[in-house]
């Protein structure tokens, strides 16, 4: 590994050894930082989680203490252990900012992206190692911002994820915190995004033609598209909310503004709802962004598991294509409830059905692929092929939220946070689960330990359904989302508010099924079943050409693509899989 | 192994990474900057008042100013052609006075907002002067950034002239189309913000 | 592109870069001159955005190579430039509703 290191980024190509800082800590090498993220990403994820087992204690038994961690949680949030309404809205944002922008974007793009891209396309590293290295960093420093942003007099931000102005604008200091935490998160990104791009089109290694790619790293490409791309306007937005609280701009404060009576001094003239609109331009194609490589790491996994070509890998990598492509012009149907007029409204209803269209055809795509297959029910299969029919309800419910009649009685209850929800819990996450268990092999040389993965599967599977369900019922019944009760003021929501006990508890078993991942995890690394072969899944594509695991610089000798990624149970030939890399004997 | 395309072309993309990666970022410039473009639009229609660029701002700077920036982005394409022609002396004074002429443009920046600020005149007034004072000063982190960015290729950057040409040209070639797309926004910024 | 430029290549574009530097200083006092005219607004905008237009091509076609540039780059730029556009209904998609435009 020392013998090699430095030679990939050609400037000092003296081949020195490393010091711990630089082959740890500072690394450029795209395996460690993708690990790097993947910690990060992962505790991040565990930190949100936890930000909602308080909450969702709040929701099911309003004005309780809470136990266990309610005394530590300062008199300023929770005097009594009793949790305030100020703290219940800070930690509604922090949950959701956290679990987007810090936890599911950075493990599946800043780790699994980082970590296989390069791997699968027979590339020594990224393109650009050092951005790389600043991509992440700069992330790090985004999560401090935000997490630092407990500590400062009004706490964190608490406006929700969205931000909306005017509220955010007239916030406490936290939401300062945030916008500068956001800018660095958005920097991140871009970095990241170039990196990949580049990475694939110029670094692929001799025969991979696109069409050969991995359905992964397709999916890869077309989300640090939208990331390159959509991120840009959110960060214009961050910087006119940091003018108007920062130097009194008003960009998005109308005239005439009064703050609980009082009104407020500001030239006024701005516009609320542009906010919306920067945000949502961004926002929409970020869903995508999480659930894209959701879809890529599922894709390996059912070929794999299947031991079969998936289904219509051409037209889940077009539908891929158009799906980024449209995502772009949907942002609106976000904002059905600003009053825009019936054309527009139209338009983006349109655009929005049309969008599901791709996303079924993925769906599809990869339901056809299990039929007629032997199935190797592992660890990460129950994942993946669990993945299908959660995504599938996801969008559904999608469904009557693009359409403005229905979406008129839906917005802001919990039937969206199910709906959104659906897709990013039990899918993405669930993906992201099933890629740990997938590709842990390759990473550490050793297997996850098989009845621990079990548990942990049908554990979540069950409890986190448990959760999500009912909150379609909620909000069929009209319940609003952010009550820090929960909706006991409201009559109409008397009917159905039992089911928040029953959520809650749900959370509560979900979170204790965590457990058998994170003690699997650690105990795996150091005791789990030593891998006999660099090949463990007896899979194609090329990350498991290399060496277990992958030493700096990766590949051994420069390799050459012959074939598609997924030539499983090629008839005629000995074994049941043919490599990309394996030449045709003639 | 090594990451290939650092100096040479990839044949079948015709780039070599970094002037794939440039671009790219460009792009995400132009989504950055055209979002800020559209909400300056946004606001300016909907606004009751908006005063006109010319009755507040110094339109006589302000052309200078233009004429300024436009010439450093000829002395850094200069730079390049020199190089490309291996004259590495011509290089250094070539992005020297590309570096002296974006100081330049800054300290005329600094006299203008000065005046502003003289006469109370902050982003706070109105959402005119926010959109002024936000859009101008992103523009002016925009060639901060590329201050740095050429003094080291001036400076202790410019080693690599010895150790491999080829890689230090593409270089300049890469810090030359940032500089020119600086250029473009305060193309357009200028007769939005001075002229309309 | 630049493994293609002979030194002859060269010395003849840095001839063109001179011209496209008078031709932008030509077109800022243009547009400088016309401004104090003080059309009304929809000429001014119009005449305006077409000279920064030209400006802004002369120095992405020159400048910065585009003209010989590769297929490659025009795609992102051409994906970008739709985006843009995307971007630019944004106050066009506000206003329609309410009257104003
Ligand atoms: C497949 C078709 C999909 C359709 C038709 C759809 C439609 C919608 C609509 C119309 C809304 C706005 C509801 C409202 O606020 O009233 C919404 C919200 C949301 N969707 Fe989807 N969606 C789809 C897929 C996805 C996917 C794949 C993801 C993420 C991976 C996602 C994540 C979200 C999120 C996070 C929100 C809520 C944002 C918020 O208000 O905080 N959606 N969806
Ligand atoms: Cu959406």
């Amino acid at each position: 590994m020392e013998h090699t290191a430095g030679l990939a980024h050609g400037e000092h190509d003296t081949s020195h050894e490393l010091s711990f800082w630089e082959k740890y800590i500072f690394s450029q090498d795209h395996k460690v930082i993708g690990i790097q993220y993947g910690i990060t990403a992962l505790l991040f994820l565990l930190f949100g989680f936890t930000l909602m087992i308080i909450m969702r204690w709040q929701l099911a038994y309003p004005g309780q203490p809470i136990p266990l961690i309610g005394q530590w949680l300062g008199d300023a949030n929770a005097p009594g252990g009793i949790m305030l309404p100020e703290f219940y809205n800070q930690l509604g944002a922090m949950h959701g900012t956290i679990m987007v922008f810090l936890g599911v974007v950075p493990l599946a793009v800043g780790a699994f992206g980082n970590y296989l891209v390069p791997l699968q396309i027979g590339a020594p590293d990224m393109a650009f190692p050092k951005l790389n290295m600043m991509s992440y960093w700069s992330y790090f420093l985004g999560g401090v911002t935000m997490l630092s942003s407990f500590f400062v007099p009004g706490g964190a931000a608490n406006s929700g994820w969205t931000s909306y102005a005017p509220l955010a604008t007239i916030a406490t200091t936290g939401q300062t915190f945030w916008l500068c935490g956001m800018i660095f998160l958005i920097t991140s990104s871009l970095l990241g995004s170039v990196n990949f791009i580049v990475t694939i089109v110029q670094l692929r290694a001799k025969g991979l033609t696109f069409m050969r790619l991995p359905f992964f790293v397709w999916a890869q490409l077309v989300t640090s598209f939208l990331l390159l791309l959509a991120f840009p306007p959110l960060e214009a937005a961050g910087v006119l909310q940091l003018m108007d609280r920062l130097a009194g701009t008003s960009f998005f404060l109308p005239s005439g503004l009064v703050i609980s009576g009082q009104p407020l001094h500001v030239s006024g003239g701005g516009s609320p709802i542009l906010w919306q609109h920067l945000f949502w331009f961004l926002a929409h194609p970020e869903v995508y962004v999480l659930i894209l490589p959701a879809m890529g790491i599922v894709a390996e996994i059912i070929a794999n598991n299947t031991r079969k070509p998936l289904w219509g890998y051409k037209s889940m990598v077009y539908a891929t294509i158009f799906l980024g492509f449209m995502s772009f012009i949907v942002w609106a149907h976000h904002m059905f409830m600003t009053g825009m007029g019936t054309v527009i409204s139209a338009f983006f209803q349109t655009t929005t059905m049309i969008i599901s269209i791709p996303s079924v055809i993925i769906l599809t795509a990869l339901l056809l692929s299990l039929y007629g297959g032997s199935i190797r029910f592992t660890v990460p299969m129950l994942f993946a092929t669990a993945f299908l029919p959660m995504f599938g309800i996801g969008g559904l419910t999608g469904l009557p939220l693009g359409l403005a009649p229905s979406d008129i009685h839906l917005h802001d209850t919990y039937y969206v946070i199910g709906h959104f929800h659906y897709v990013v819990a039990p899918g993405t996450l669930f993906a992201l689960f099933a890629g740990i268990y997938y590709w842990f092999p390759k990473v550490t040389g050793r297997q996850m330990n098989n009845a621990l993965g079990r548990i942990h599967f049908f554990g979540s599977f069950i409890f986190i359904n448990g959760i999500f369900m009912p909150m379609f019922i909620e909000g069929l019944a009209g319940v609003s989302r952010r009550l820090y009760d929960g909706g006991q003021q409201y009559a109409h929501a008397q009917g159905v508010l039992h089911w928040n006990v029953f959520m809650s508890i749900s959370a509560f078993c979900l979170f204790f099924f965590q457990l058998f991942f994170i003690i699997n995890f650690f105990w795996s690394m150091k005791k789990g079943k030593k891998v006999n072969s660099d090949n463990p899944w007896d899979a194609t594509t090329l990350e498991w050409d290399t060496p277990t695991p992958p030493p700096h610089g990766n590949f051994i000798k420069p390799l050459e693509v012959f074939r598609g990624p997924y030539e499983y149970s090629v008839p005629g030939k000995s074994r049941d899989f043919v490599p990309q890399s394996e030449q045709e004997k003639v | 192994m090594q990451v290939p395309y650092t100096v040479h072309t990839r044949s079948d993309t015709g780039l070599y990474n970094a002037k794939l990666g440039i671009w790219l970022f460009l792009s995400s410039e132009v989504m950055l900057f055209g979002a800020l473009f559209s909400s300056y639009i946004l606001l300016r229609v909907g606004a009751d008042t908006w005063p006109h660029g010319y009755e507040h701002l110094n339109i006589p700077l302000g052309t200078v100013n233009t004429a300024v920036l436009i010439t450093s982005s000829v002395t850094m394409v200069m730079a390049w052609a020199s190089l490309m022609m291996k004259d590495f002396a011509k290089y250094r004074s070539y992005l020297g006075a590309t570096i002296l002429l974006a100081i330049v443009f800054l300290v005329i920046k600094g006299f203008e907002y000065a005046a502003k600020f003289e006469h109370g005149l902050y982003p706070s007034t109105s959402t005119y002067f926010g959109i002024y004072f936000t859009l101008t000063g992103l523009h002016a982190l925009h060639i901060i950034g590329g201050i740095v960015v050429n003094a080291y290729l001036w400076g202790p950057g410019s080693k690599m002239w010895k150790t491999d040409p080829e890689r230090f040209t593409h270089r300049i070639e890469i810090a030359g189309l940032y500089w020119h797309f600086v250029d473009i926004v305060w193309i357009f910024l200028f007769p939005m913000l001075y002229l309309l | 592109m630049s493994e293609a430029h002979t030194l002859e290549d060269v010395k003849q574009q840095v001839r063109r870069y001179v011209l496209v530097f008078v031709a932008l200083l030509a077109l800022t006092i243009v547009t400088v001159t016309i401004s104090y005219f003080h059309l009304s607004v929809v000429p001014a905008i119009i005449v305006a955005l077409f000279v920064a237009s030209i400006k802004g091509t002369l120095v992405a076609s020159y400048f910065m190579h585009l003209i010989s540039e590769r297929k490659l780059v025009f795609f992102v730029l051409i994906l970008t430039g739709v985006f843009f556009l995307a971007l630019m209904t944004l106050p066009v998609l506000h206003h329609a509703d309410r009257g104003v435009v």
